[in-house]
């Protein structure tokens, strides 16, 4: 439980950071911490530098801006949690931000950094891949934004190059009759998600589905949309049977994690039985 | 009119410091040039050392000294084990190991660096020839013939067979009208205190007359003196041991490990002060385990339920080597396999197994919940096989409230009981008749709703001295100090049970003082006469029983000042309010302060009696004591997912007297969560080439105060004769009586679908599993 001797930078504005982290190889970025420090606690990581990006005020906000909400990287959970503008305008990020850890972790830890870690189970990436977000990143030599689907390349593995640092999520704001929900299957030891399925379902007034994106978290080497889910449910009139047979294609096509908490087979009915919950709840709050 | 202060329910002294942070742990403590220890421990399960190179290690600045096995060799004895019985191959094994390593997370090699940080990179810095095994992690494999032996030595993976039985059991089984029979498994755990081990060493060497203190966060501060002074040729009087706050222990630190010799011998080889920690991943990894039996059990019953006979083969896991107690443990599940019931025929035949796994020691209940566990699973197969309630089942079975004291035919003599009255407290408060209807028409609806019952006895207060391993008394001194306050000094050195306030009430009430009048004192060796510990759920009906006829004796001496003070007769003499005076003339007293000075200046002392206000007290228990109860958890499963949901939790029990509510309360939640940790989450795994699975908490689950349920607590009140108090122990009662109550409501909820067992750890998906083979046609439920 004791890293190695590592370097600490603390730059305070982003460009610094850039610039550090461009002229530093074998650097990480150091946001919340709480999945960098217990690996390198197990030697798993031994970073030579970490710049910690904590003390960089403009990548903390929520804020609205031409129909988008943007999230700055350094946002923490808790002040998604208890953002009143997404409860609002974005509800599937404050529902979701509550199966986090716990208020300490969601006092340090960020969205950003979460997404940038890609744990294959953690809640962020389902959340953000059923509201559509893109992804701002940034190096000295500019920036680039990815949709969030092209963000996830694999198991702890991100589109984000070496010289890169995540800045800032950008939100489409859901149009009226959206219906949004999250539900998760805690692995009990680490509060992780077996599965995790966010849904963002939009109908119109004869109930029939104009859009909708199913996120789902746990069952695969890296979040996915479950586009097999999707694809039932777009332009059809909805009704619970339809959700039903449409969840049931929630695990096609991926390869599922198998551990001694979940084998594939349970991870993929979890994942078809709560797509179906979450797509039941999300229709019934629009 | 003073407060009686025994019986209610008093905030802890210790608490304030807990709660504030400012308590001192082992690791707490700061010595000037203090040196850590880092230790390389196996990454095999079983594996023959070639080599290991620490001449890198060594060389790193810093660093002061790297050991192995060859260093300690001839050196430092190998680790004792107390708790053996017959005829058992006891393997040796040392705080270092050499030649062969038979578990992962097994030391082969410590460093010394006056940095921990330092420490901890030298690490890999050593090289290490290992050349592997094959490993056997599974019982049952490890007895089948042409498994890998742990030691060729003996031929066999068996450590030793123990047996113990009662009745006639072959007749027993001749005359049943059937046979019920099941295999349980009642899986490792870890114990997992929240402070992990840590061991702090300085000697100060004062020409002839060296003194070594040895910081140690253990249950037996005593214990591990007498054996560090054993092993290390040392004087016993020249060692001194402190458990300073110790996080908390559940028997895992009633052991003597390795770690405990060896950071003094470090100590006092380098002349500096050596401290350890022990991480997370190492207390899981080699810190001892708990549980680990496969039980065989056959149980002879008659149509009407009644229990004629009982015999189980119990396959207990010793893993790699024995600690402090390890073989006894499983004894005690024999001990103890009769229960609340009236079975004449018993047999137990109990087989120690060796497989490359840490080793298995006393964990809360030790032995005990496997015995009522066992039993209660039983109860329950009983009652399905029967088609009889499961109430009914026990109530048949119970030994009679009249029948007391009570042989078992394992020979115990069950001090007081009333089972029947705990059984039916339990089931009024959760409406049991109500709920049985309602589980009905809910099953009708396709819902899952499951009652779990499970009555208990068990084995407390250890215990007569004839019968422990250790010795079974306890020590205490009550010292009214000249001013009148009070010193209590006990040899029950607690690890977070609440002596410090129990003990006061025990006093404050006997004197009539105060609680701030009384501090109690304990874990320093130094300070507290030779004592024995706090396990088994014997401080207050041990510990506490020493403190009361320590007391005794005080107050006895104390009398006799205040009488020759007050000119009257020591008979009738009361204390009250921080007086002493005639029960019948109030009006004329002397304070408790007045009566302390004069016994210290000693100006006019009584006739025959010496100065001073001590006295010092070693209670022997004659017997044990037996507490007892019910536990009802009610549940439900989502049939699409096998996942629990609490209902209710009740629970009633019965330790006998009770000195302070909040403490029996607070001693009642914890065991329910260990014990329902057991029933639903917890479950140390290791692969098939013996590789720790769960070796962090990211994949080890304790349970968090999310996971629990309401706890409805209720208690009956059945004093046992056995000492003054009529005190019982509650200490392990929760995590006794909550597992089996948790799984039974779990196999009650799917007993419709023929269900009959599931093994722990009761996981989501076991049960949905479970759920699909025995409803196979409904399959996959597609709400529509």
């Amino acid at each position: 439980m004791i890293p190695a001797a590592f370097e600490y930078l603390v730059p305070t504005t982003l460009d610094e950071a850039l610039s550090a982290l461009s002229t530093h190889t074998d650097a990480k970025i150091l946001a919340g911490g709480h999945s960098l420090i217990p690996a390198m606690k197990l030697r798993l990581a031994s970073p030579k530098y970490l710049i910690d990006i904590s003390r960089i005020s403009d990548l903390n906000y929520v804020r609205e801006s031409g129909g988008q909400i943007l999230i700055g990287a350094g946002t923490t959970h808790y002040q998604i949690e208890s953002s009143t503008l997404l409860k609002e305008k974005c509800p599937l990020l404050t529902e979701t931000a509550p199966y986090i850890g716990d208020v300490q972790v969601r006092n340090r830890g960020t969205l950003g950094g979460s997404l940038a870690h890609a744990d294959p189970a953690a809640d962020w990436p389902a959340a953000i891949l059923a509201v559509g977000a893109e992804i701002n990143v940034r190096s000295s030599r500019g920036e680039r934004t990815l949709k969030a689907e092209d963000f996830f390349v694999d198991m702890m593995t991100t589109a984000l190059q070496p010289n890169e640092i995540l800045t800032e999520i950008r939100i489409p704001i859901p149009p009226q009759r959206t219906g949004s929900a999250y539900e998760k299957v805690k692995q009990p030891a680490s509060g992780f998600a077996l599965v995790g399925v966010a849904v963002q379902i939009t109908l119109d007034t004869n109930r029939t589905c104009q859009r909708v994106q199913v996120g789902i978290t746990g069952l695969a080497p890296k979040p996915f949309r479950a586009i097999g889910v999707e694809n039932m449910l777009k332009g059809k009139v909805i009704n619970d049977q339809l959700l039903a047979q449409a969840a049931e294609k929630a695990a096609d096509g991926v390869d599922p994690l198998s551990d001694i908490h979940a084998s594939a087979e349970y991870r993929s009915h979890l994942a078809r039985v709560h797509t179906k919950r979450a797509l039941q709840r999300a229709v019934s709050r629009i | 009119m003073a407060t009686k202060l025994i019986g209610e329910r008093i905030k802890r002294k210790e608490d304030p410091r807990l709660i504030t942070g400012t308590a001192s742990y082992v690791d707490d403590i700061k010595l000037p040039n203090v040196h850590h220890v880092a230790f390389l421990r196996s990454i095999y399960g079983h594996a023959k050392i070639n080599k290991i190179d620490v001449s890198e290690a060594r060389k790193l600045p810093g660093v002061v000294a790297v050991l192995t096995h060859d260093d300690i060799k001839g050196v430092l004895k190998p680790m004792p084990c107390v708790g053996g019985v017959p005829d058992m191959h006891t393997p040796e094994h040392y705080p270092l190991s050499g030649g062969k390593v038979r578990f992962v997370g097994e030391a082969i090699a410590a460093v010394v660096a006056n940095d921990r940080y330092v420490a901890r990179d030298a690490l890999d810095l050593i090289n290490v020839d290992y050349e592997p095994l094959p490993v056997v992690v599974d019982m049952e494999k490890a007895l089948e013939k042409g498994a890998p032996l742990l030691y060729e030595e003996y031929g066999e993976n068996r450590g030793f067979t123990w047996k113990i039985s009662g009745g006639d059991i072959d007749k027993a089984f001749q005359e049943a009208d059937r046979v019920v029979k099941l295999r349980l498994v009642n899986q490792r755990v870890a114990p997992i205190p929240l402070e992990t081990r840590a061991v702090l060493a300085q000697y100060q060497d004062r020409g002839v007359e060296g003194e070594l203190t040895v910081w140690t966060s253990t249950q037996i501060p005593h214990g591990i003196r007498t054996s560090i002074a054993g092993m290390l040729n040392l004087p016993e009087h020249r060692v001194r041991v402190i458990a300073p706050e110790v996080g908390g222990g559940f028997g895992c630190k009633v052991d003597f490990y390795g770690e405990e010799v060896l950071i003094p011998y470090l100590a006092m080889k380098l002349k500096v002060p050596v401290k350890w920690v022990e991480g997370r991943r190492e207390n899981i990894q080699a810190t001892d385990h708990g549980r680990d039996q496969i039980n065989y059990i056959e149980a002879a019953v008659k149509n009407d339920g009644t229990v004629v006979g009982l015999r189980v083969k119990v396959l207990a896991d010793m893993g790699a080597y024995y600690q402090l107690l390890s073989p006894v443990i499983p004894t005690l599940t024999g001990l103890m396999m009769c229960g609340p019931y009236k079975i004449s025929n018993v047999s137990m035949e109990v087989l120690g197994v060796f497989t490359n796994k840490m080793a298995t020691d006393a964990y809360r209940g030790a032995g005990r919940p496997e015995a009522t566990y066992l039993l209660e699973r039983t109860m329950d197969a009983i009652a399905a096989e029967l088609n009889l309630d499961p109430v009914e089942v026990r109530m048949k079975n119970f030994i009679q409230p009249n029948e007391f004291p009570y042989k078992t035919a394992t020979g115990l003599v069950y001090d007081s009981g009333n089972y029947q009255a705990a059984l039916q407290k339990a089931l009024d408060h959760v409406g049991y008749t109500k709920l049985r209807e309602e589980q009905k028409k809910l099953r009708e609806q396709g819902q899952y709703v499951g009652i779990g019952i499970s009555s208990y006895v068990e084995i407390c207060a250890f215990g007569p001295s004839a019968a422990t391993a250790t010795g079974g008394w306890e020590s205490a001194t009550v010292r009214i100090e000249p001013t009148g306050k009070v010193t209590v000094l006990t040899g029950s050195s607690p690890h977070g049970q609440g002596q410090e306030t129990t003990f006061a009430q025990i006093v404050a009430d006997g004197l009539g003082l105060t609680m701030e009048d009384i501090t109690v004192q304990h874990g320093d060796t130094a300070v507290v006469q030779y004592g024995i510990g706090t396990f088994g759920s014997r401080a207050t009906a041990v510990g506490g029983t020493a403190v009361y006829l320590a007391l005794q004796k005080v107050k006895e001496k104390a009398t006799k000042f205040a009488a020759h003070m007050l000119k009257v007769d020591s008979k009738g003499l009361v204390f009250r309010d921080g007086k002493i005076f005639p029960e019948n003339n109030p009006e004329k007293s002397v304070t408790l302060t007045e009566v302390a000075l004069a016994a210290y200046l000693a100006k006019d002392l009584p006739p025959d009696t010496e100065p001073g206000l001590v006295a010092t007290a070693f209670y022997e228990p004659k017997n044990f004591t037996f507490p007892f109860g019910t536990h009802i958890a009610v549940v439900d499963i989502d049939p699409e997912t096998g996942q629990i949901k609490f209902r209710r939790y009740v629970a009633v029990d019965d330790c006998g007297n009770i000195i302070n509510m909040l403490t029996v309360h607070g001693q009642v939640h914890g065991g329910i969560a260990q014990g329902l940790g057991q029933a639903l989450y917890e479950e140390v795994v290791y692969d098939e080439n013996g590789q720790l699975l769960t070796g962090s908490f990211m994949d080890y689950c304790i349970p968090k105060a999310h996971h629990l349920p309401k706890f409805e607590l209720d208690y009956t009140v059945t004093p046992t004769n056995v000492n003054p108090l009529g005190v019982k122990g509650v200490g392990e009662a929760g995590t006794i009586g909550s597992t089996p109550a948790v799984v039974n409501a779990v196999i009650d909820a799917l007993a419709h679908l023929g269900v009959r067992n599931i093994d722990m750890p009761l996981k989501p998906e076991k049960i949905w599993k479970t759920i699909k083979e025995h409803a196979p046609k409904k399959g996959p439920i597609i709400v529509a």
